[in-house]
């Protein structure tokens, strides 16, 4: 027989107001197997605990119910009460009469009856409740860090700082990502190799990080402290033991044209090359679609000039698996190419250049060593157009969104091309100058009053070329919409920030959700921003929404303190709410009849079939098993069950037609 | 072979010789060009600024006659009828309950199963592949295509080429013997609603595609529509007084360039008819 105790809280006057609290209490006093019920001015106080502690050790309780505000904000309060007196804390359940209850209706009787039916569910649910046990899973301390560029080098650094292993893996040749190839930085202006490229090398030398570039995700198992990564190293076509980085390779190599990935197209490279002379790790790959060995079957000069003979044309891709107890996702994002524009001509302008291709000329590093050349011929433009918002803010695009950087990275850029061809005339057309940051509005106010950028509010129709001169079509809707046009010797196309390329099938790899731009969704947009809805799982900078560097690094920092957190302990708890496939006695021994709906239904791979075997060893029965690590117990498989085998653990099918019933009076 | 036509007002008064050439190049392929009977205004310009229901029933009223002939698909070579068209069927098949306001203000029956075809899409379907053999006198000339506004926008509703840069033209030119020229101003507009009203503004925007034609070296403008035919070519005094000089690039209705090209008579595609001399 069961002792139920019942504590109605008047939460002030929260539910007191509405509800007759004693009345609930002493209505409840009456049903079978209720030993004691209580009201009280706010139940979760201390001496509120206390009634309920002293209830379960003088009154001997089986199970308890506390009828007050949601278990979303109190349930773990009460659990906890419960386990402190004794009694195991799944014997404990709420009744939520305020936001169901005395929060949306007037004070009457139907009221006060309604919060009564409410008790009384929960009092006849609670007669079902059985002991549960959290479920206790082990941590593998190593994290995994999926991308290479700022965020996933700060990430990285900040988890191999608190001592625990972190392996890094990058698809390009080189870690550094897009801040690598940037000129200087807002809104300082300091460099950004200068700044980056000191971290980079800290990467690669820490004891803690594991580093592997040209390396790809191939796959992800498993949950929350116990994942099992299948990465992809892709072949370099070099023994990297052997290389020294000696540079004699790229040198001789005799395939001098194809356009650099690093340079954004506008300098070339050699079939083996190293991204950039700062690259990390400075060791060659070989580009096997352009190289000629590997087109034509000959040349090998690689080979022949390698003093270590470091070179293998036959190196395969290898598959190498790892064991993580958590992932920071920081892949970062690509802009829009011009080819997307077609009112400025689907990139068939070469002078008509992105924001990122204005870096790599801005950039001492660069193909013009940083003097502002136009790629057409050569020279030093005497205009020059920025264009913020191309693409980005414009629906019929299909990209709603603010790009977010683009407004301080074109202050930046008009400001570089002042300072580096005097008497130049620069024009930025915007839509809005977005400069919400330290220093930010400052920054772009310098551009505009110290540096002379002419500022054009309106956007461009289109762009077209006439006598050499690029004709920059617009209106400037500060003037009424008056046309504007400017003969422009380069135009920079501020292009939008979009997802990486291969952005939704990673999303799906690691089975975490994505927004409609392909961008990784967060958690919570406040209160969990680095956290994704797949436990264990968290993301860094720019694979989540346009980011600027300070932003990126914060969250990468951010998802490293994650990290670190859940590494502080050795062994994870989680709710038993899963699901439960049922065990009987034999010649039966499940209800499971072992037609697997559920394994195909389950969205998280929980379900494994189980062979049931007789003293002999022979299987007598196939039936369906929740992996407990596994399982996020959202109901799908017991839904899908033709033979209602399957529970979820504190919510049987016992205990749901029990409340209904209740709810029946039938009771 | 028959095909369904709807000229519509320009093309039997202003452009004439926008019919007489899409008449003629249909005859040289054995194409029947059948008029629908009794067909009215399309409405275009001045009833979708004035009343939703008129603006689809005046059209929807053609679609239905031509139902009614048995036409299964009508040639539209106006630009602004075939968008005025193409709107109201793309209108009236998302909404049951405007066709039925439409069907009962008309009291004919509309079931929108009638395709429609633009000029280039009629070229494109029925002359070109066709044309091997039949171009004795390939139109040889350098050619700024100008498609104008309504040809090829708004794209969701007319899914036809692309609309800041579209192509179709210059690929039928091409094929004529021609050479397109890579240009600027294919879509801009040329001051159309204002042709009457404000023809000082007409010669500032037809000037500029002039402008930008000549300056790139094309011999003939050709087009799709007649509101660009006669702002390029009546309006000359006009964008000649803008640009400065005189220009004497002549205007073209594609179906007159290839008409040239298939060695029709210069009469019969009405080339007399243009204010600047067609001398290609």
């Amino acid at each position: 027989m069961s002792k139920i105790g019942v504590f109605v809280c008047h939460c002030g006057e929260n539910i007191s107001a509405t509800v007759d609290c004693a009345k609930v209490a002493e209505t409840a006093g009456t049903y079978d197997g209720v030993a004691f019920s209580v009201d009280y001015k706010y139940m979760c106080s201390d001496p509120g605990q206390n009634i309920i502690k002293n209830a379960i050790k003088e009154k001997g309780l089986t199970g308890v119910v506390v009828a007050s505000c949601s278990p979303r904000m109190h349930e773990p309060t009460f659990r906890k009460a419960c386990a402190e007196a004794g009694l195991n804390p799944f014997m404990c359940e709420m009744a939520n009469l305020r936001e169901h209850c005395s929060w949306v209706h007037e004070k009457n009787e139907a009221t006060t009856e309604k919060a009564i039916d409410l008790v009384r569910i929960l009092v006849e649910k609670v007669k079902y409740n059985h002991s549960l046990n959290e479920i206790k899973v082990p941590v593998t301390k190593t994290a995994l860090v999926i991308g290479g560029g700022i965020a996933g080098i700060q990430a990285s650094l900040d988890i191999a700082n608190t001592g625990h292993k972190v392996i890094l893996i990058e698809r390009d040749p080189s870690i550094g990502g897009h801040m690598s190839q940037l000129s200087e930085t807002f809104p300082t202006l300091d460099c950004s190799q200068c700044i980056l490229t000191p971290r980079m090398v800290e990467v690669a030398q820490h004891p803690n990080i594991t580093l592997y570039t040209y390396a790809e995700l191939e796959s992800l198992e498993g949950f929350i402290g116990n994942f099992k990564a299948k990465i992809r190293r892709k072949s370099k076509s070099i023994d990297e033991k052997l290389c020294t980085g000696c540079g004699q390779c790229t040198t001789k190599c005799p395939v001098k044209k194809i356009p650099s990935e690093f340079n954004e197209g506008l300098g070339k490279r050699t079939a083996i090359y190293v991204p950039f002379p700062q690259a990390v790790p400075n060791k060659p790959v070989i580009d096997r679609g352009n190289c000629t060995y590997y087109i034509k079957g000959k040349c090998k000069v690689c080979e022949i000039v390698c003093p270590t003979g470091a070179i293998r044309f036959d190196q395969e891709d290898q598959i190498m698996e790892v064991e993580v107890g958590a992932i920071v996702v920081a892949t970062g994002f690509t802009v829009k190419q011009p080819d997307f524009f077609p009112e400025y001509g689907y990139g068939k302008y070469a002078d008509v250049i992105t924001g990122l291709q204005f870096e790599r000329l801005a950039s001492a590093s660069g193909p013009t060593l940083g003097e502002i050349r136009r790629p057409s011929d050569g020279k030093i433009p005497e205009k020059i157009v920025f264009l913020a918002c191309a693409g980005s803010r414009d629906p019929a695009k299909g990209i709603p969104y603010c790009s977010k950087i683009c407004c301080m990275y074109i202050a930046k850029h008009a400001m570089l091309y002042q300072h580096k061809v005097h008497g130049g005339k620069s024009y930025v057309f915007y839509m809005d100058i977005r400069a919400g940051g330290k220093q930010y509005e400052e920054f772009v106010r310098r551009a505009i009053e110290d540096d002379g950028v002419n500022y054009i509010r309106g956007r461009v129709s289109k762009i077209y070329e006439k006598n050499g001169k690029l004709i920059v079509s617009g209106a400037d809707t500060l003037l009424n919409a008056m046309p504007v046009e400017i003969e422009a010797d380069m135009v920079v196309l501020a292009t939008a920030g979009v997802a990486n390329e291969g952005a939704e099938e990673l999303a799906q790899k690691m089975h975490i959700s994505y927004d409609p731009y392909k961008f990784f969704a967060e958690a919570h947009p406040k209160l969990k921003p680095v956290e994704t809805n797949t436990a264990g799982i968290f993301l860094a900078g720019a694979c989540q929404a346009p980011r600027d560097i300070p932003e990126s690094v914060a969250m990468a920092s951010g998802a490293a303190v994650k990290v670190a957190g859940l590494f502080s302990q050795d062994e994870l708890t989680r709710e038993p709410i899963i699901a439960v496939v049922n065990r009987q006695a034999p010649p039966v021994y499940s209800s499971c009849v072992g037609c697997f709906l559920c394994v195909s239904a389950c969205p998280y791979q929980a379900i494994e079939k189980e062979e049931i075997k007789n003293r002999n060893g022979e299987v007598i029965k196939l039936v369906a098993k929740v992996n407990p690590g596994l399982c996020q117990g959202c109901g799908t498989c017991v839904a899908f069950c033709r033979t209602k085998s399957i529970d979820i653990q504190g919510y049987t099918h016992e205990q749901m037609y029990t409340e209904v019933m209740a709810l029946l009076n039938e009771y | 072979m028959t095909l369904g036509f709807y000229p519509g007002c320009s093309l039997k008064g202003s452009s004439r010789e926008y019919a007489e050439s899409v008449l003629a190049v249909a005859k040289a392929f054995d194409i029947n060009m059948e008029e629908i009977n009794d067909w009215n205004c399309c409405g275009a310009t001045a009833a979708h600024n004035m009343n939703k229901e008129l603006s689809l029933a005046l059209p929807a009223r053609i679609l239905s006659l031509a139902e009614k002939q048995g036409l299964t698909e009508i040639v539209v070579p106006c630009a602004a009828c075939y968008s005025r068209l193409t709107v109201t069927k793309y209108e009236l098949s998302k909404d049951a309950a405007l066709k039925t306001v439409v069907t009962e203000a008309n009291g004919l029956e509309y079931t929108g199963l009638v395709s429609i075809l633009n000029i280039i899409q009629m070229l494109d379907k029925y002359i070109t592949p066709n044309l091997e053999g039949r171009v004795v006198k390939p139109f040889d000339h350098k050619v700024a295509c100008y498609y104008g506004c309504l040809l090829v926008r708004p794209h969701e509703i007319l899914k036809f080429d692309r609309e800041e840069d579209p192509q179709s033209m210059d690929v039928l030119m091409l094929k004529a013997g021609a050479t397109p020229i890579d240009w600027a101003f294919k879509t801009e507009c040329c001051g159309a609603g204002l042709s009457v009203s404000r023809t000082s503004s007409v010669g500032r925007l037809s000037g500029k595609i002039i402008g930008d034609a000549k300056d790139r070296g094309a011999e003939a403008v050709i087009v799709a529509c007649p509101m660009c035919q006669s702002n390029l070519d009546m309006r000359r005094d006009a964008i000649n007084s803008y640009l400065g000089e005189k220009v004497d690039i002549p205007v073209l209705y594609i179906t007159q360039a290839i008409g040239l090209a298939l060695g029709l008579d210069r009469k019969a595609l009405g080339l007399q008819r243009h204010f600047v001399k067609v001398s290609v």
